[in-house]
């Protein structure tokens, strides 16, 4: 089983990614996230002001039958939500890394990226924690 | 099969009550405040009967068949007490009435709050909340209470096992502590390193039911409530599972300070599609102070009006108990269940409820032992009133818990509960109850045979099931995305 | 009795496909200490003796009928119309539990599915759930959801004196470990003005009552307009009869409206099973409390209903879902549900008019006898406050004696209405016995 990745971001081991623009970052959850999910049909969002730590529970994403924190993956101040998923949850599942996107934000300390993982280390942890699940 | 809504059905002009005529001189009526529509249906009689009667008709209740679902104890709902209740002298009194105008019902809400205590062991009985997780409420704020009133403030956390009800963390939180996840072991007892790990002096207590969500008697339940009880923390029992223990032992006597009882779980008061329930709570004595009112009280003040010409002089009364930590709803308890539970506990008295539990014990025990061949079952010891198998058939690892479920509703019967609790995967947990015969428990061991063959042979009729039910399986997604949650969205 | 089936033959039987030799072995987990205590119940009896048993203690009740009831005050005697208890006494519904399964409880949730629309027409809302446990209960969950809908920023809720003691006691315990305050009833005597100014940037919500617990219709506009004006959620508590005949509260911009529903079809029943009817905006559904249940389509494409949004709820949320609540009032809610189906448009509307003209008659009449007076000068519906010239509980007394119950002693839980009475009028008032009620208060002495 193999899950889309992006090279252009970074990801937390809690399976959310970041795309950085200068000290703009736009996150969401990954390919592989989604995927566990099952059909998203919800997601909460904070408010454009909030602020936030790093690994802080910044939204809860939900489906039918399970709620999950989504933990944002460096410190920053909402600068806009994606107000469309309102609409259309299921973004989430069909363009987790593009219409799926949840939150802009202005990072406080671009160095905390530095501790994230590129895709290849990403991808590696997916596949580490499918074994551990005995491949399904 | 589907039923039109009672919008469908409506037509100007009808309406299925009759009433009388104004008798009085008419007032004017205050045309600013008087509203312009009222969009309610219009429905004749007949048209009126006929849809509810059908709508009846697309449910699955104890009275159609087995519902073995676990951790509701969908026993028998004996028809003498929905008589009880009806009777005008309980149905037709007013809360607020005169204490001498309604002594019958506060006899009978004291004889109950008797009851409970002789079934349980404690000290103190509040008949007040309204269901099983407002009991939980009640009692955990009295556990507040009580470390509070000892100036005890740093108590902050409660100690709940990851098998526990999800009513459990969700009331910790409403009384403002933090929940702490204990571990299960094994053999599904609490893990007891883990236990001792957690006790100090910030814990208030833990919250533990027994026997527990997967249907087992704690093997160290002594061990588990010395360890909370030697840090200063009190022990919430849950009582869910009391059908178990009916007779057997008492909460108190096992070393719980506060529970609640579920009656419409144990004492055979109707689930009604949901409600209403009721969650009375007992308590050992030094709690009792902070009960929830009003409670019932017997006196035999010869000063009242009530005790002249009563039998003994009695009148029956209500108090606030000193230290309350309040009411948790409005009037008194929910006396139209009241009334049921304390008929049942009439009719069975303390050997017929003994044998209840003992005999809810066998039956569980019984469909165990022909089930665990045919399904894993994760801990194979003796249970109790309810065990906990998973729903998966080996060799078919397509089938899960879900598609067992909706097929057994093809064979008449209600599914088991499903995914709980949350430490067996795929679990199905079967709480048969004592009110089941033989034969219905054989029939559904070999319904659960067949569906095992089934899965390995022709898995499509579990994954397409059910397929005899008024409807088939739903779109929950589509539910949650597009809110449709009233007639006309 | 125990309803069980087994002969001893079947037990025997059973024991040993479990591989135990007797029923005793099936307890070895329980302490031995504590194994078998002997139970100090009564010994049990008969169906035919517990019923007569039963029979003996109810009669010694006052009941609505053998007298005449003018008690309200939160729980009100209203005609239940047969259809009502024969349609919701069908065993396929009061023996199911929760619809968690809903291809075989379609009953139960289209029933829920239209109880909670028609709460929707009558409180002129846009979404209603299930129903909690009662009116004071819906007011205390009102009142949480007010605040999360703040997102906890704002902790401060003011609360009328003239909502119901018992929704504002209720709501205190609720809310003790919240760390939210509640303000607002602590001069009961105050008027509508003090109440708005208590309003700010704190405030998460306002409560108020319509009618109130004195029986007045209040004036929703300008409190509604106050509350919003500072970015607070208006809650209105109603009575759901006076819904027949008075504009909603939704009209009014209320952002959630609750309420006993006893009044639909449920007997007095000594104070319970009642339910509370709890309607919002859509806007905020996601952090309303409660059982919902919602429109969709079977895997055959045919219309099915189904409990969702679950993932507020405790099951899933568990420590953060938006409330511990686990249960509804079902059969509560479908008792209600088809009394408001019975009456319909016309119906509902008969039986407010029918309660607001006798109301409005024996209020007029009472008024008229010496040493009574009518306090309250603001328009009521069906419950008016009177000044009596003894003590209330001293001519109820009278009254109990002459097959009437009287109205309630509001010095119970307002200081300066001692010696008043709320007196309460329904459609099952006759004339006649709202005629005897004012010649057996005309017999009272000062």
């Amino acid at each position: 089983m193999s899950f889309k990745m992006d090279n252009d971001c970074r990801y937390a081991e809690t399976h959310e990614w970041i795309r950085v623009d200068g000290d703009v970052g736009l996150v969401g959850i990954t390919d592989y996230a989604q995927h566990q999910l099952n059909d998203v049909v919800y997601v909460e969002l904070p408010e454009i002001g909030d602020s936030f730590g790093k690994s802080d529970v910044y939204a809860v994403v939900e489906s039918v039958k399970a709620a999950a924190d989504c933990s944002l993956p460096a410190s920053g101040e909402i600068l806009e939500v994606n107000e469309g998923l309102e609409d259309r949850p299921q973004s989430v599942n069909e363009d987790p890394f593009g219409d799926g996107w949840f939150v802009k934000v202005r990072l406080t300390d671009v160095t905390e990226l530095d501790g994230l993982m590129d895709a290849t280390a990403y991808e590696k942890l997916v596949e580490e924690e499918l074994e551990g699940e005995g491949g399904h | 099969m589907t039923e039109p809504v009672i919008y469908e059905l409506s037509a100007p002009g009808r309406c299925s009550v009759s009433l009388p005529d104004v008798d009085v001189p008419c007032s004017a009526l205050p045309e600013h405040l008087v509203r312009d529509e009222l969009p309610l249906p219009e429905v004749g009689e007949v048209d009126l009967v006929r849809h509810y009667t059908r709508l009846s008709q697309l449910n699955h209740g104890v009275d159609i068949g087995f519902y073995p679902l676990g951790s509701c104890t969908m026993k028998y709902n004996p028809k003498v007490n929905e008589e009880a209740a009806k009777l005008p002298g309980f149905a037709r009194v007013h809360p607020y009435q005169e204490h001498c105008s309604v002594q019958g019902s506060l006899r009978l809400m004291y004889e109950l709050q008797e009851q409970l205590k002789a079934l349980s062991g404690f000290a103190g009985i509040s008949l007040q909340p309204a269901a099983g997780a407002h009991g939980e409420f009640t009692g955990v704020l009295i556990m507040r209470a009580y470390h509070r009133s000892r100036g005890d403030t740093e108590r902050k956390r409660i100690l709940i096992p990851d098998s526990g009800h999800g009513t459990n963390p969700a009331s910790a939180s409403m009384s403002g502590f933090e929940t702490v996840e204990v571990k299960s072991d094994v053999r599904g007892n609490v893990d007891l390193d883990d236990l001792r790990g957690h006790c100090d002096e910030t814990v208030a207590g833990m919250m533990l039911t027994n026997p527990n969500t997967l249907g087992l008697f704690d093997e160290h339940l002594a061990e588990v409530c010395d360890l909370v009880h030697g840090c200063g923390g009190l022990m919430y029992g849950d009582g869910a599972n009391f059908n178990a223990m009916m007779g057997i032992a008492r909460p108190a006597d096992l070393g719980f300070d506060v529970m609640h009882f579920n009656l419409h779980k144990t004492f055979s008061t109707p689930h009604g599609g949901g409600g209403p329930g009721s969650g009375p709570v007992g308590v050992v004595a030094r709690l009792a102070p902070f009960l929830p009112g009003p409670i019932v009280e017997k006196g035999d003040d010869s000063t009242c009006r009530c005790a002249e010409g009563r039998d003994g002089g009695v009148c029956y009364h209500m108090v606030i108990p000193d230290a309350s930590i309040g009411r948790v709803k409005s009037f008194y308890v929910n006396f139209g269940v009241m009334v049921k539970a304390y008929t049942y506990i009439r009719m069975l008295g303390a050997a017929g409820l003994r044998e209840a539990s003992e005999t809810a014990v066998l039956n569980a025990n019984y469909l165990q032992a022909r089930l665990k061949g045919t399904y894993p079952l994760p801990h194979d010891r003796v249970c109790m009133h309810e065990f906990v198998l998973e729903g998966r058939v080996p060799g078919a690892p397509d089938v899960h818990a879900l598609d067992v479920a909706k097929r057994l509703m093809d064979y008449g019967f209600h599914p088991p509960t499903n995914y709980f609790p949350l430490i067996v995967p795929e679990a199905l947990m079967i709480e048969p109850t004592e009110t089941e015969s033989r034969e219905t428990l054989d029939s559904f061991v070999d319904a659960m045979v067949s569906i095992a063959r089934e899965a390995l042979q022709s898995p499509d009729l579990l994954h397409e099931a059910p397929h005899n039910a008024p409807a088939s399986r739903v779109d929950e997604v589509r539910a949650a995305r597009q809110l449709r949650l009233r007639w006309g969205d | 009795m125990s309803y069980t089936l087994h002969t001893e033959a079947d037990r025997r039987e059973m024991l040993d496909v479990i591989g135990v030799r007797s029923l005793g072995d099936l307890f070895r987990d329980v302490p031995e200490g504590a194994r078998y205590p002997d139970l100090a119940l009564p010994a049990p009896l008969s169906e035919m003796e517990v019923l007569q048993e039963l029979r003996e203690m109810s009669e010694g009740n006052a009941d609505a009928d053998h007298f005449a009831c003018f008690l309200g005050a939160g729980a009100y005697n209203h005609f239940v119309p047969s259809v009502v208890q024969h349609l919701a006494g069908r065993a396929e519904f009061y023996t199911a539990y929760t619809p968690y399964q809903p291809e075989i409880s379609q009953g139960t949730l289209q029933s829920i599915f239209e109880y909670q629309s028609m709460i929707c027409d009558l409180t002129g809302m846009e979404v209603s759930n299930a129903s909690h446990y009662d009116g004071a209960t819906a007011v205390a969950e009102a009142v949480i959801m007010a605040v999360n809908v703040a997102r906890q920023k704002r902790r401060k809720v003011i609360v009328s004196p003239t909502v119901h003691p018992e929704y504002r006691e209720t709501l205190r315990t609720y809310v003790q470990a919240a760390g939210i305050e509640v303000v607002g009833d602590g001069n009961p005597g105050a008027d509508g003005s003090e109440l708005l100014s208590l309003l700010d940037q704190t405030t998460a919500c306002l409560v108020v009552q319509t009618p109130n617990f004195l029986g007045s219709i209040e004036d929703l506009s300008a409190i509604s307009d106050a509350t919003h004006s500072v970015g607070a959620l208006l809650i209105v508590a109603t009575n759901p009869i006076s819904l027949g005949l008075l504009k909603p509260p939704g009209d009014y911009g209320a952002d959630i409206v609750v309420g006993e529903g006893q009044p639909l079809g449920n007997h007095l029943s000594f104070g319970g099973p009642y339910l509370g009817f709890f309607a919002c905006r859509k806007k905020h559904v996601r952090k309303m409390a409660g059982r919902l249940v919602g429109e969709t389509v079977d895997s055959q494409g045919r219309r099915a209903y189904v409990l969702t949004l679950s993932t507020r709820e405790q099951h899933i949320r568990r420590e953060r879902a938006t409330s511990n609540i686990c249960s509804n009032q079902a059969l509560c809610a479908l008792t209600s549900g088809v009394y408001l189906a019975a009456l319909g448009r016309r119906g509902l509307r008969q039986v407010a008019e029918l309660c607001y003209h006798k109301a409005h008659y024996a209020a007029q009449r009472i008024a008229e006898l010496p040493g009574f007076a009518l306090a309250g000068s603001k328009p009521f519906f069906n419950e008016f406050v009177i000044r009596c010239p003894r003590a209330v509980s001293e001519i109820n007394e009278q009254l109990l004696g002459k097959g009437i119950v009287g109205g309630y002693d509001l010095g119970r839980d307002y200081a300066h209405l001692r010696g008043c009475m709320l007196v309460c009028v329904t459609e099952l008032n006759s004339r006649e016995s709202i005629d005897a009620l004012v010649e057996a208060l005309g017999e009272v002495e000062s």
